[in-house]
């Protein structure tokens, strides 16, 4: 038996440099004043997070009474790895081709995609990654594609404009990006959108899929969306699971 | 400085082009006003607060002209017409037209000779407060001192303008040379400016003039303490760019967001509104003595760095441009770019230095503003940290003038204090190891960097050249910048642009815009 065989999925820890040490590093500022009392300060809350043995490596004054700290520690918590499931966007990930080959094949004609940053919110690169003709790190964007017919509204977009450029343009499918997320604002937006569909009576004739740096798959089926995808996702991924979805519906 | 080599004639006949192209759309400003510019002068009168509604007052005196038929002759001169007739001044004027005690378009026309005498004695009250502010920025300055350049520039974005002030006066002690304070997420469209200090926000800080009131003494004091003057920052972009022009002088901001062609590409604004509002904004700005900064590097957020970099050479020479048909002097003009080739680029340093240093010797005296990577950062914070001291390390190198920080946690939230605090330590570390580095390199005579200046060069200038000729209305609607189609007639705002009447008066442009070529 290897050495890496030996490990304990049911208690595990983090790895610093020996099995099981548990060590963590993190930073984190305190509004405190700069001194031994904030540093005692850091070690006390490092503590009550978990830590044994917290040791702050470094603290600097940011003024304005306040202390910046990095800790070092042992975490004593341990998880148990071997029973976490964790919920996915079931995708089959093809390339661009193979997309296009399999809605000539199986759905004869160009299939109609809409995306935008909704909302108040001003962040295209996330949008732009998955629709533009260049697409994102070597995937090109959904414009590339021969069977997608696909309209990016940009950003700032109201949710009503965009149900309206749905019920217009025939959608098969809708992205909605949305980066800003200072007090929950995404959430709002997102079940907004979907109370409008839904008014509209045409949440089911279409494939609802949200994205952005801090949208899981999970949040995404909790707010009533087909899919999320989250940081790393290209757009054969999302075209992908639009082909799938429309297929297992029968279009 | 000439580490280049690039061709003095095509720089040459680039800017002829860019200047070629300004003056055709100036042609077109030249006819036109806008709302937004006559709620600036009405501003700018000193109309100021909202009614019970919450409409600030200088909506309600130019929605009132406006409904009357009389926007096309401008603001200034109803409202004189109505101090004259009634021997009120302009907020007491502004105060009863909410109420509907009055009509300014159906008040009495007084003598011609008056109401300019009461319009001229009102303006001239408000231009000595900015020439006031605008030297008190200079005896700051003198007495204070500055940071070098490249100016440090960060971000403060809480939500809430007294805990911005906090960070503020922090990051200033940390080594920030200018504070801005980003503006609420969608604050742009809107076709008002609201009112008085806020607290609650996304993304950014509501810009009021209150807040730039609060934001203003908290840097005052804080420049005092470290001996140092803070210049302060906010966002002359949207469908208000003149008002908050006249709200930043008025509370003597030092630096703005001013792009001649942002609103329109990023924010569907409509062409002809922006190009309008832009240039009564830049007027003020230049008068003021406010250093602007443009938008060029949002072009390769959308697009390539790489690819699409002579579309942002292009950019800054019409901006250049359009710059000094405001008066602007080349010291105020922070021309944008930005550093975000892709990382895995191969010699991508050299790409960018080429880029860098090309803008500096182009635009000799602008104070460049340098835009930090972003498209290209993950949440890796620590490759991102990196990235960020390349960029650093290329500012220094290539003598930029304003530095906008990068963060280590773009992508993922507005910085922590403890992010700002970082940056601006990689910065300074930096800034001070290299101060003096670019006096000692030159760039191999016919090398990769002078390759890249000169094929970027020869690219922009065969695009302006083409705008040139099609007209900058036609480039925008065929997408040439960012891949971004606009219409002429499409997008927000074209409801509030009017066409002057040949008795259009405002006083202002001729009392601010002593500089135009």
């Amino acid at each position: 038996m290897s050495y890496r065989e030996k490990r304990d999925y049911t208690a595990v820890k983090p790895y610093g440099d020996t099995m099981n040490d548990g060590k963590v590093q993190m930073s984190f500022s305190l509004p405190v004043p700069f001194g031994d009392e904030a540093r005692e300060a850091g070690k006390r809350l490092a503590l009550k997070m978990g830590l044994e043995e917290p040791e702050v490596v470094y603290a600097e004054d940011l003024g304005e009474d306040f202390t910046f700290l990095v800790i070092y520690g042992r975490c004593v918590h341990s998880v148990n790895f071997s029973s976490i499931e964790v919920p996915k966007v079931q995708v089959h990930e093809r390339d661009m081709e193979e997309i296009d080959r399999l809605i000539r094949e199986k759905i004869g004609r160009k299939l109609v995609v809409i995306g935008a940053s909704t909302g108040t919110d001003a962040h295209t690169v996330g949008i732009d990654a998955i629709m533009n003709m260049k697409g994102f790190a070597g995937h090109y964007g959904l414009e590339r594609y021969q069977m997608f017919d696909a309209y990016n509204l940009g950003s700032q977009v109201d949710n009503e404009e965009f149900v309206a450029r749905a019920i217009e343009l025939n959608a098969d499918a809708l992205l909605v990006s949305q980066t800003v997320t200072q007090k929950d604002i995404h959430v709002y937006n997102l079940t907004h959108l979907v109370e409008l569909l839904e008014a509209e009576g045409i949440r089911d004739k279409v494939v609802l899929v949200c994205g952005g740096p801090r949208i899981s798959h999970e949040l995404a089926k909790e707010l009533g969306y087909d899919a999320g995808f989250g940081p790393g996702s290209f757009a054969n991924h999302v075209a992908s699971f639009i082909v799938d979805e429309l297929i297992s519906r029968g279009a | 400085m000439n580490k280049l080599n690039l061709d003095r004639s095509k720089i040459d006949r680039a800017r002829q082009a860019a200047r070629n192209i300004a003056e055709d759309v100036q042609a077109f400003i030249d006819l036109h006003t806008t709302v937004a510019v006559e709620r600036t002068v009405a501003r700018l009168f000193g109309i100021d607060k909202v009614d019970e509604m919450g409409t600030p007052l200088p909506n309600i005196v130019v929605d009132n002209i406006k409904e009357g038929g009389g926007l096309a002759g401008g603001a200034a001169w109803w409202l004189g017409n109505a101090m004259v007739h009634t021997g009120k001044n302009p907020q007491e004027i502004a105060e009863m037209v909410s109420r509907g005690e009055m009509d300014l378009t159906r008040v009495p026309v007084g003598s011609g000779q008056k109401i300019e005498e009461a319009v001229r004695e009102t303006a001239s009250k408000t231009v000595e407060i900015i020439a006031n502010n605008r030297r008190k920025r200079e005896e700051y300055i003198k007495c204070l001192g500055e940071g070098p350049q490249p100016y440090i520039y960060v971000i403060v974005a809480t939500g809430n303008i007294y805990e911005d002030v906090v960070q503020a006066r922090a990051a200033a002690r940390q080594g920030a040379d200018i504070i801005a304070v980003i503006r609420t997420t969608g604050q742009s469209l809107l076709d008002y400016v609201p009112y008085g200090a806020t607290t609650e926000g996304y993304g950014g800080t509501y810009a009021t003039q209150e807040n730039f009131r609060i934001m203003r003494k908290g840097l005052d004091e804080a420049g005092e303490e470290v001996g140092r003057y803070i210049r302060l920052c906010n966002y002359c972009s949207g469908l208000c760019m003149p008002e908050i022009a006249a709200m930043g002088a008025l509370e003597r901001l030092d630096v703005m967001l001013n792009d001649a062609l942002y609103g329109i590409l990023f924010r569907d604004i409509n062409m002809q509104r922006t190009l309008v509002d832009q240039y009564f904004s830049r007027m003020i700005n230049g008068f003021a003595g406010v250093i602007i900064n443009t938008g060029e590097d949002n072009y390769l957020t959308t697009s390539d760095a790489v690819e699409e970099a002579h579309t942002v050479l292009a950019s800054q020479f019409i901006n250049e441009q359009f710059a000094l048909k405001a008066g602007l002097r080349e010291e105020q003009m922070g021309l944008g770019h930005a550093f975000e080739m892709d990382p895995d680029i191969k010699n991508g340093f050299l790409l960018e230095l080429a880029q860098a240093q090309m803008a500096r010797e182009i635009f000799p005296n602008a104070p460049l503003k340098y835009m930090p990577p972003t498209k290209f950062m993950t949440g890796n914070i620590f490759k991102g940290h990196i990235m960020d001291a390349m960029f650093n390390v290329a500012s220094i190198m290539t003598r930029q003038g304003i530095q906008l920080l990068g963060m280590m946690t773009e992508a993922m939230h507005t910085p922590f204090i403890g992010d700002r605090f970082l940056s601006i330590q990689n910065a300074k570390y930096i800034f001070n190891n290299m101060r003096d580095l670019a006096d000692e390199i030159e760039f191999k005579d016919g090398g990769v960097i002078q390759r890249r200046a000169r094929e970027v060069l020869n690219e922009a200038l065969a695009f302006l050249e083409q705008i040139e000729e099609e007209g900058l209305f036609i480039t925008l609607e065929r997408g040439k910048f960012a891949g971004v189609k606009r219409s002429r007639t499409g997008g927000k705002g074209l409801e509030g642009v009017f066409r002057r009447s040949p008795d259009y008066y405002n006083p202002f442009m001729e009392m601010m815009g002593g500089g135009r070529e």
